[in-house]
């Protein structure tokens, strides 16, 4: 797990050594730095003078750190005119990391871009001799995010969903999760909180391990302005997420409900 | 292990520790999962009369020494603090004090009669955020005048309900100013809001930091000018004013020093980062391990003795 003491939370940056167009609106930026991240942490992605956001890192091999982002707002439109050499802040890694035991079974399910940081995940944990199945869902074959990555993976086995069919299972990535359950595994999910709500019933029906990577508004991101406490338990998804038991996720009565705005105000989901 | 107890404007404390405004203070679930972790009572972020937006981030940053924001005071507006407060209260784990802001004197009072029929057991009045100068002009809490008279509105729609003003500690006579709000009416004060403002710059890109380029320092490095405020408003308004002192409190011996300066409640806020949310715990434990040490018995025995 990540210390929560870490001496320095000041924004660096850095210049980005490699770009990946990886579907129309998604790309990776590659920096020749390592933070030390762990699968499921994120890091605050600076633009000086624009913004700074919470990404979930793609990777980080001890030399190397990716993030993989989709253009969707104001920041990452900017983000997304970068050119390799354009400068970057990072700062990080944040918050709490997937684990587990050598050689166990893990069944990853990852939405939209929530494919990237389960890519890191399936990557180390099969350094673990971890067997692991990977379950990635998008609305159409082009919008797949990583399948080449996977395909590469040692005892890994990938599955695919498309909403339109055009590869793979036609349907919900939670309907192949359906179909290959198996109660000594755990599930890892990152991805739309729908998907997230419905793995979380999946998994508690059958009493399955699993742990969900959360999403919710941050300022600072490392537990000190409760912009993205989730209620009722107030827990900081910066500091006790963004990856979450799912025994925890099931006491959060805002899961797969609504989440909050930077004023604080609630958005239903 | 020493009873940390006290009664002060007719609120019970388990302890003298207190969840400074700004930190985790957003909502209701946050300010009760802090006084589960055992902070005395709980100050919740500003509460505005209307919504009112922040900064784009980078918002807050820190390192071992200082941490440096300029959120911006982003607020819903009234609505929100009516749900928040009274889910809180309705629990109650800790008194809450529901920090109040405006950006004009008329502002204070209409939020403050908002605020006051939610029934908090104190009002804090921030008149001293340093880093929404360029929308709002210098703080009022840099004027005896201004400072006053925001007291005073504040004063006609709160009743009964004790009311803490909140002082900046960028100002020639802090004691002067602590002196004018109880002149108007306060019932106690809370010194320090951060200093500064202060700016950090990226070497590389060669830009400030933050998005507003400057804000308000807080953490380790502004503890001594925390408890020489806190001296100063002892010294200008007596003994019979609670002050909160609030300023790079991070341990028990902190929290005892600026208590030793005239605070009689200790505001703990960028310490959580470091110390996690335990910390509150942590300050009480070391409080009492050092009292029963060196043989005091009664947390009077402490507050503000170096004026004695």
């Amino acid at each position: 797990m990540s210390c929560g003491c870490k001496k320095n939370n000041v924004p660096k940056t850095y210049k980005i050594v490699s770009i990946k167009k990886e579907t129309d609106q998604v790309q990776t930026f590659t920096f020749d730095i390592s933070l030390g991240a762990r699968p499921g942490q994120f890091v605050m992605v600076w633009l000086p003078g624009v913004d700074e956001v919470p990404m979930s890192v793609s990777m980080d091999d001890g030399k190397n750190l990716s993030i993989t982002f989709f253009r969707v707002g104001d920041m990452t439109t900017e983000l997304a005119k970068c050119k390799v050499g354009d400068l970057v802040g990072l700062r990080g890694p944040f918050g709490t990391n997937y684990s587990w035991e050598k050689g166990q079974h893990l069944i990853l399910v990852a939405g939209g871009y929530g494919a990237a940081p389960m890519y890191f995940t399936a990557n180390e944990a099969v350094k673990d001799g971890c067997t692991v199945d990977f379950v990635v869902g998008a609305r159409s074959k082009d919008l797949l995010l990583y399948t080449d990555e996977i395909k590469k993976l040692e005892n890994t086995t990938l599955h695919v969903a498309t909403d339109d069919g055009s590869e793979g299972h036609k349907g919900y990535s939670t309907e192949v999760l359906e179909k290959i359950l198996d109660k000594d595994a755990s599930v890892f999910a990152c991805g739309p909180e729908m998907m997230l709500k419905r793995i979380s019933d999946i998994c508690a029906e059958e009493e399955i391990t699993c742990y969900l990577s959360l999403e919710r508004y941050m300022k600072c991101g490392y537990g000190l302005c409760g912009n993205c406490c989730m209620d009722p338990l107030g827990i900081r998804v910066c500091k006790d997420g963004p990856v979450v038991s799912n025994d925890i996720c099931r006491q959060l009565t805002e899961f797969g409900a609504y989440h909050r705005d930077e004023l604080g105000r609630k958005h239903e989901l | 292990m020493m009873n940390l107890s006290q009664n002060i404007l007719g609120i019970e404390f388990t302890n003298p520790t207190v969840l400074a405004s700004g930190i985790w203070g957003v909502t209701a679930s946050g300010w009760k999962c802090v006084a589960k972790n055992g902070a005395g009572a709980i100050t919740t972020k500003s509460l505005w009369n209307k919504e009112h937006c922040g900064h784009p981030n980078p918002t807050i940053i820190s390192n071992e020494h200082w941490s440096i924001n300029a959120v911006g005071i982003p607020d819903a507006g009234p609505e929100k603090a009516k749900t928040e407060v009274a889910s809180y209260m309705a629990d109650r784990p800790a008194p809450l004090l529901a920090n109040i802001v405006s950006d004009s004197k008329e502002g204070f009072g209409e939020i403050a009669q908002v605020v006051a029929e939610l029934k908090p057991d104190a009002i804090e009045v921030n008149i001293s955020c340093p880093n929404v100068e360029d929308e709002l002009g210098k703080p009022f809490a840099c004027s005896v005048t201004d400072a006053a008279g925001v007291t005073e509105e504040v004063k006609k729609h709160t009743g009964d309900i004790p009311v803490f003003v909140k002082l900046s500690p960028n100002v020639n006579n802090i004691g002067e100013i602590a002196k004018s709000v109880v002149g108007a009416g306060a019932d106690g004060i809370t010194a320090i809001n951060t200093v500064g403002p202060g700016m950090a710059i990226d070497l590389k890109s060669r830009k400030p930091i933050l998005s507003n380029r400057v804000g308000g320092v807080s953490g380790r490095a502004i503890k001594p000018v925390a408890i020489r405020c806190v001296a100063d408003c002892y010294k200008a308004v007596g003994p019979d004013v609670p002050i909160i002192g609030t300023g790079g409190i991070y341990t028990g011996e902190d929290a005892l020093e600026i208590m030793m300066a005239g605070a009689s409640l200790v505001g703990v806020g960028t310490a959580i980062w470091e110390r996690g949310e335990e910390v509150f715990k942590k300050i009480c434990d070391e409080m009492s391990e050092w009292c029963d040490e060196n043989g005091v018995k009664d947390l009077s025995e402490i507050i503000g003795s170096i004026h004695k």
